[in-house]
C-alpha cells in the first residue's frame, strides 16, 4: 500500500518509478517528500508547498523531479545547479531543491557545484550518490572507489574518488552533511535542516545501486548493501564516541559544516537598494 | 570640414589615446555631426601600440574603418613609425616633441607639440596627456566649438576631476600658436 | 546642442535589452562581448534587476533559462568560443520553450582565433549549433542605433514565440561608437509572454489551442505545479516515448517559426527598385556594402543592397521577389561563404551568385566590393 506521502506529494499518474528493484533512489526521494511535508506542517516554520521548486539534471537521480508533485524542472546533464541559480535569483522567495547524482554534480557539473557553494546561493542540493553512472549502464563516476570495477574500468578504477560533502565544504559551502539510505529517519532530519538553512546547503546521500555497482563489485543484493551502510555509516553522535581503531573504514553521517554566511540573493537585494538610493546612472 | 574627416590616435597603453578618440567623437555628436569611433581592443591593446580612430562627417558614415587618416596623433616612437606612412597625402601628423618624425616627413604637415611634458610638468599629472592632446588637436584643427569640446570632456571623466581636466584642455590649447592653427585650417579647407 | 549621445554597439545592446524589460543577465567575460556584461553589471541593479557572473558559459545560459522559467526576461552575451559552449542549452530552451536572448558578438575563429577581430562566421552555427532539428530566430544589426531597437525586437520575438532568439552581432558593430538619439521609451512596442495563471481544470502546461502554435506560459511559484523537461514531452509537460506525440511536438516547434515567417522576417533594401545587381550582406558587413552601392549608383550603375535583418529564418520570400529583375547577385560576408549557401538555394539556377568573403579578421572595404562588382559586370557582359 502506498503511504500518504505518495498520495500527497507524488505524481501518481507517473508511477511506478523507473528505478531498478533495490535501488536506493526511491528512499531518498521519499526522505525529501517527508522532510518537505514536516516543514509545511510545522506551525513554527513558514513553508508553503507552492514555494518549492525541484530542479534536476540528467541521470537516474534526476528522474525524481518528474515524480515529485511540485514545480519541477528536469534540465540538462550537469547544469541543474546553474539553472537553479537563475531560478533563485529571479524569485528569491522560492525554496529551490536540486536533486542530482554523483556524476551529474561532481563530474560534468563539478564547476557549478563549487561555485554555487562559494557564492552561497540559497539552494539545497541533495546528491543521490550511488558511486556509478546507472542510467548509461555502469560506468565509473567521480565517487567510485579506487580499484572498483565498472564497464569503463574493466581492470579496476585508477581514479581516486571525491568525497562530495567534503568537496562542497572545501569550496566554502555554508552547510554540508552526509546521509544514507539505511538511516532514513536521520537523513530526513538532515534534509530538513538543509532546507531550513539560509544559504547553500548540500546533503550527500549515499544511495545503493545493486544492479550495476553492486553486481560488478560483488557487493551482494540491495539488502546486503544496506547492511553494509548500517555497519559502516555511523550517525555522527555515535561516531564521536568511537575509538580511532573502531572508526577504521567507517564514515560519520550527519552535519559536517554549518556556518552563517551572507546569502547571495539577500546580498543582491541590498545591492539593488543601495544602487537605487544612490540613484546614479 | 570636408565630407569625411578621419582621425587616428596612437600611443602606448595607459596614455589614454582611446579616450582622446572617444572625446572627440562625443564632441562631434554634441555638435550635431555624424561620427563613428572605434579602436583596437584586447590583447592588441595591451602594451605595444594602442590605436583608436574617429571619423567625423556631415554626411551619414557607412564604412566604419579608417584606412588613410587625414590626421594622426602619435605619442610614442613606435606609433609614429607604424602609422605615419598610412596618412593621406596631405594628412597632418601631431607628435610629442620628444619623438622624431620619419625622415623626409614634410615640415608643413607636422606639428611637434610637448604633450607629455605639458601634462607632467605644467598640469602636474602625466595621465592628463590625452586631454592636453585633445585641447591641442582642436586648437589646431578647429573641429568643434569650445563649449562642445568641454562638454564632451566632462561626459567622459570621473567626477571630481573637472578642474584638472579643464586645466589640461587649456594647456593643450595654449600649445598651438594662432598662426599655426590658421595655416592648418587653411590646408583643411 | 544635439540630444544624441555617443554610444557603443555593446552598450546599445544593454540599454535596448533593459528597455525591452530584461532584468536578468548571466554571463562570462569574453572579447569582444565583455562590455555587455559590464554594462549589465552596472545598469541592472539600478533598474531592480540582477546580474551574475557565472563560472562559464554553460552555467550562464542555464541560469538565464532558469530565471526566464521563473518569470524574468533574461539574456546572456558571449562570443564564438562561449557561443559554442552554450549550444546544448540553446536546444533545451527551444525544446522546453523558454524565451531568452543570446547575444553573440562574433569574432574571428576557428577556436580562439583572433579574439579582437571581426567575423561573421557564426552564421551557420546560429542555425545549426545545437543538436537536433529545432526552430531558430536570429537577428543581426548593422549600426549602433539598430542594435538598440533590434534587440528589443529580439525580446519581443522570444516572448511571443517562447523560444531562444540569437542576437547575432559582430565586432564591427559591437565595438563601434556612434551618435544615437534613443527613441522615446513610451513609443516602444514591448511584448510579454502570454501567461496562464490558475486556469483550473486545464493543468496542461503546454496546452495549445487548435490553430495556435504557442502555449501560454506558467511561471514557477504561482500556484500550479508543473514540469519542464528537455525530453520529448506531451502537453502536460511530462516525458513521453510516443513517437506520435514527440513528432507532433517537434512539428509544432518548427511550425511556430515557419508559419510565422512573414511576421518574423525583416529585410532592409536600398536602391533595389530598379537594381540589376543585388549585393546581399548582413550585420556590420553592410556598412561597406552601403558605401559601395552609393558609389556605384553615383556612377550610374544599377546596384542595390539587400540586407536580411532577420538572418534566420533566411528571408527567402523577399529575395525571391527580387529575382526576376536581377541579372546577378553578389554575397558579401566575413566568412568562407555561409549565407551564400542560403542565397544560392533561393536563387537556384535562375541567377548567377558571386561571392566576396574574408576570413583573416580584417574588414572588407567598399573598394574591394566595387572591384568585384566591376569584375562581375565585365564577366556577365562578356557572356
Amino acid at each position: 500500500m502506498p503511504s500518504d506521502l505518495v498520495h500527497l506529494y507524488m505524481r501518481i499518474d507517473h508511477l511506478p518509478q523507473m528505478w531498478c528493484p533495490g535501488c536506493g533512489n526511491g528512499v531518498i526521494m521519499r526522505d525529501v517528500a517527508q522532510a518537505i511535508d514536516e516543514l509545511i506542517n510545522d506551525p513554527d516554520e513558514r513553508f508553503t508547498r507552492e514555494d518549492f521548486v525541484i530542479v534536476s539534471g540528467i541521470g537516474c537521480s534526476s528522474r525524481a523531479a518528474g515524480y515529485l508533485d511540485f514545480n519541477s524542472i528536469h534540465t540538462t546533464h550537469g547544469r541543474a545547479i546553474a539553472f537553479a541559480t537563475g531560478i533563485k535569483l529571479a524569485n528569491p522567495k522560492l525554496h529551490v531543491i536540486v536533486l542530482t547524482g554523483d556524476g551529474d554534480c561532481s563530474a560534468i557539473g563539478g564547476n557549478h557545484l563549487i561555485h554555487a557553494a562559494r557564492r552561497n546561493v540559497g539552494l539545497t542540493v541533495i546528491v543521490f550518490n550511488n558511486d556509478i553512472y546507472g542510467m548509461t549502464g555502469g560506468q565509473y563516476s567521480p565517487t567510485t572507489p579506487t580499484g572498483d570495477l565498472a564497464t569503463t574500468a574493466p581492470y579496476g578504477n585508477l581514479d581516486r574518488p571525491f568525497d562530495i560533502a567534503q568537496l562542497a565544504a572545501g569550496a566554502g559551502a555554508s552547510f554540508t552533511a552526509r546521509g544514507d539510505v539505511f538511516h532514513a529517519r536521520e537523513t530526513t532530519e538532515i534534509i530538513k535542516q538543509a532546507i531550513c538553512h539560509h544559504g547553500f546547503s548540500l546533503v550527500d546521500v549515499y544511495s545503493v545501486c545493486p544492479t550495476y555497482y553492486g553486481r560488478k563489485n560483488k557487493k551482494g543484493d540491495a539488502v546486503e548493501m544496506l547492511k553494509w551502510q548500517q555497519a559502516n555509516l555511523i550517525p555522527g553522535a555515535r561516531f564521536e564516541t568511537m575509538s580511532q581503531e573502531d572508526r577504521q573504514g567507517k564514515k560519520p553521517i550527519g552535519v559536517l559544516t554549518h556556518n552563517d554566511y551572507p546569502e547571495y540573493t539577500d546580498e543582491y537585494l541590498k545591492l539593488i537598494d543601495a544602487c537605487r538610493k544612490k540613484g546614479r546612472k | 570640414m570636408s565630407e569625411r574627416y578621419e582621425l587616428r590616435f596612437a600611443g602606448s597603453g595607459g596614455q589614454g589615446v582611446i579616450l582622446a578618440s572617444v572625446i572627440l567623437a562625443e564632441a562631434a555628436v554634441i555638435s550635431g555631426l555624424n561620427t563613428v569611433q572605434s579602436q583596437a581592443y584586447g590583447p592588441e591593446a595591451r602594451g605595444g601600440v594602442s590605436k583608436a580612430e574617429t571619423i567625423v562627417s556631415r554626411e551619414t558614415i557607412w564604412f566604419s574603418k579608417v584606412k588613410n587618416p587625414d590626421f594622426l596623433l602619435a605619442l610614442t616612437q613606435a606609433s609614429v613609425n607604424a602609422y605615419a606612412p598610412s596618412l593621406k597625402e596631405d594628412g597632418v601628423m601631431m607628435i610629442d616633441d620628444s619623438l622624431q618624425a620619419p625622415e623626409g616627413f614634410p615640415e608643413e604637415r607636422l606639428l611637434r607639440v610637448p604633450v607629455l611634458a605639458t601634462a607632467a610638468e605644467k598640469v602636474g599629472k602625466a595621465f592628463t596627456a590625452n586631454i592636453v592632446a585633445v585641447g591641442a588637436i582642436n586648437a589646431a584643427l578647429g573641429l568643434f566649438g569650445e563649449a562642445e569640446l568641454l562638454e564632451a570632456v566632462r561626459r567622459h571623466i570621473p567626477r571630481g576631476t573637472e578642474e584638472i581636466n579643464q586645466r589640461a584642455l587649456d594647456a593643450g590649447k595654449a600649445l598651438i600658436q594662432a598662426d599655426q592653427a590658421e595655416a592648418f585650417r587653411r590646408r583643411l579647407g | 546642442m544635439s540630444k544624441a549621445v555617443l554610444m557603443q554597439g555593446n552598450e546599445a545592446a544593454v540599454e535596448g535589452a533593459i528597455a525591452a524589460g530584461m532584468r536578468f543577465f548571466a554571463g562570462y567575460p569574453i572579447t569582444p562581448s565583455t562590455e555587455i556584461a559590464e554594462g549589465c553589471a552596472r545598469r541592472l541593479p539600478q533598474e531592480g534587476g540582477k546580474f551574475i557572473q557565472m563560472e562559464d558559459e554553460l552555467a550562464s545560459i542555464a541560469a538565464v533559462l532558469g530565471a526566464s522559467a521563473a518569470g524574468m526576461k533574461a539574456m546572456t552575451a558571449t562570443s564564438g568560443p562561449g557561443f559554442s559552449l552554450m549550444q546544448e542549452n540553446i536546444g533545451y530552451g527551444a525544446m522546453a520553450e523558454i524565451p531568452c536572448v543570446i547575444v553573440d558578438v562574433q569574432r574571428a575563429g576557428p577556436s580562439t582565433g583572433l579574439p579582437t577581430s571581426p567575423s561573421q562566421a557564426d552564421y551557420m552555427q546560429a542555425r545549426w549549433g545545437t543538436h537536433g532539428d529545432h526552430p531558430v530566430i536570429a537577428l543581426s544589426p548593422s549600426s549602433v542605433r539598430e542594435t538598440y531597437t533590434l534587440i528589443i525586437r529580439a525580446f519581443n520575438l522570444a516572448e511571443k514565440y517562447r523560444t531562444p532568439v540569437i542576437f547575432l552581432m559582430d565586432e564591427i558593430v559591437g565595438h563601434m561608437r556612434e551618435g544615437v538619439e534613443l527613441p522615446n521609451p513610451n513609443e516602444l512596442i514591448i511584448n510579454h509572454r502570454k501567461m496562464s495563471f490558475h486556469d483550473g481544470a486545464n493543468k496542461q502546461c503546454y496546452f495549445v489551442p487548435e490553430g495556435e502554435y504557442v502555449p501560454a506560459m506558467k511561471p514557477f511559484g504561482h500556484g500550479e505545479r508543473y514540469n519542464i523537461t528537455g525530453l520529448a514531452h506531451d502537453q502536460s509537460g511530462f516525458p513521453t516515448n510516443s513517437s506520435q506525440i514527440a513528432g507532433k511536438l517537434c512539428q509544432r516547434l518548427m511550425d511556430k517559426v515557419e508559419k510565422n515567417v512573414d511576421h518574423i522576417c525583416r529585410v532592409e533594401e536600398y536602391a533595389m527598385d530598379d537594381a540589376e545587381t543585388a549585393v546581399v550582406c548582413f550585420g556590420g558587413g553592410a556598412r561597406a556594402v552601403m558605401e559601395a552601392v552609393l558609389q556605384a549608383r553615383a556612377e550610374g550603375r544599377k546596384v542595390g543592397m539587400f540586407r536580411p535583418i532577420t538572418v534566420w529564418p533566411f528571408p527567402e520570400k523577399a529575395l525571391k521577389a527580387r529575382l526576376p529583375q536581377l541579372k546577378r547577385i553578389l554575397m558579401v560576408e566575413h566568412n568562407h561563404g555561409q549565407m551564400l549557401l542560403e542565397v544560392q538555394r533561393v536563387a537556384g539556377n535562375e541567377k548567377p551568385v558571386d561571392f566576396l568573403g574574408r576570413i583573416d579578421g580584417t574588414v572588407i572595404t567598399p573598394e574591394e566590393i566595387l572591384n568585384k562588382l566591376a569584375e562581375m559586370e565585365g564577366e556577365h557582359h562578356a557572356q
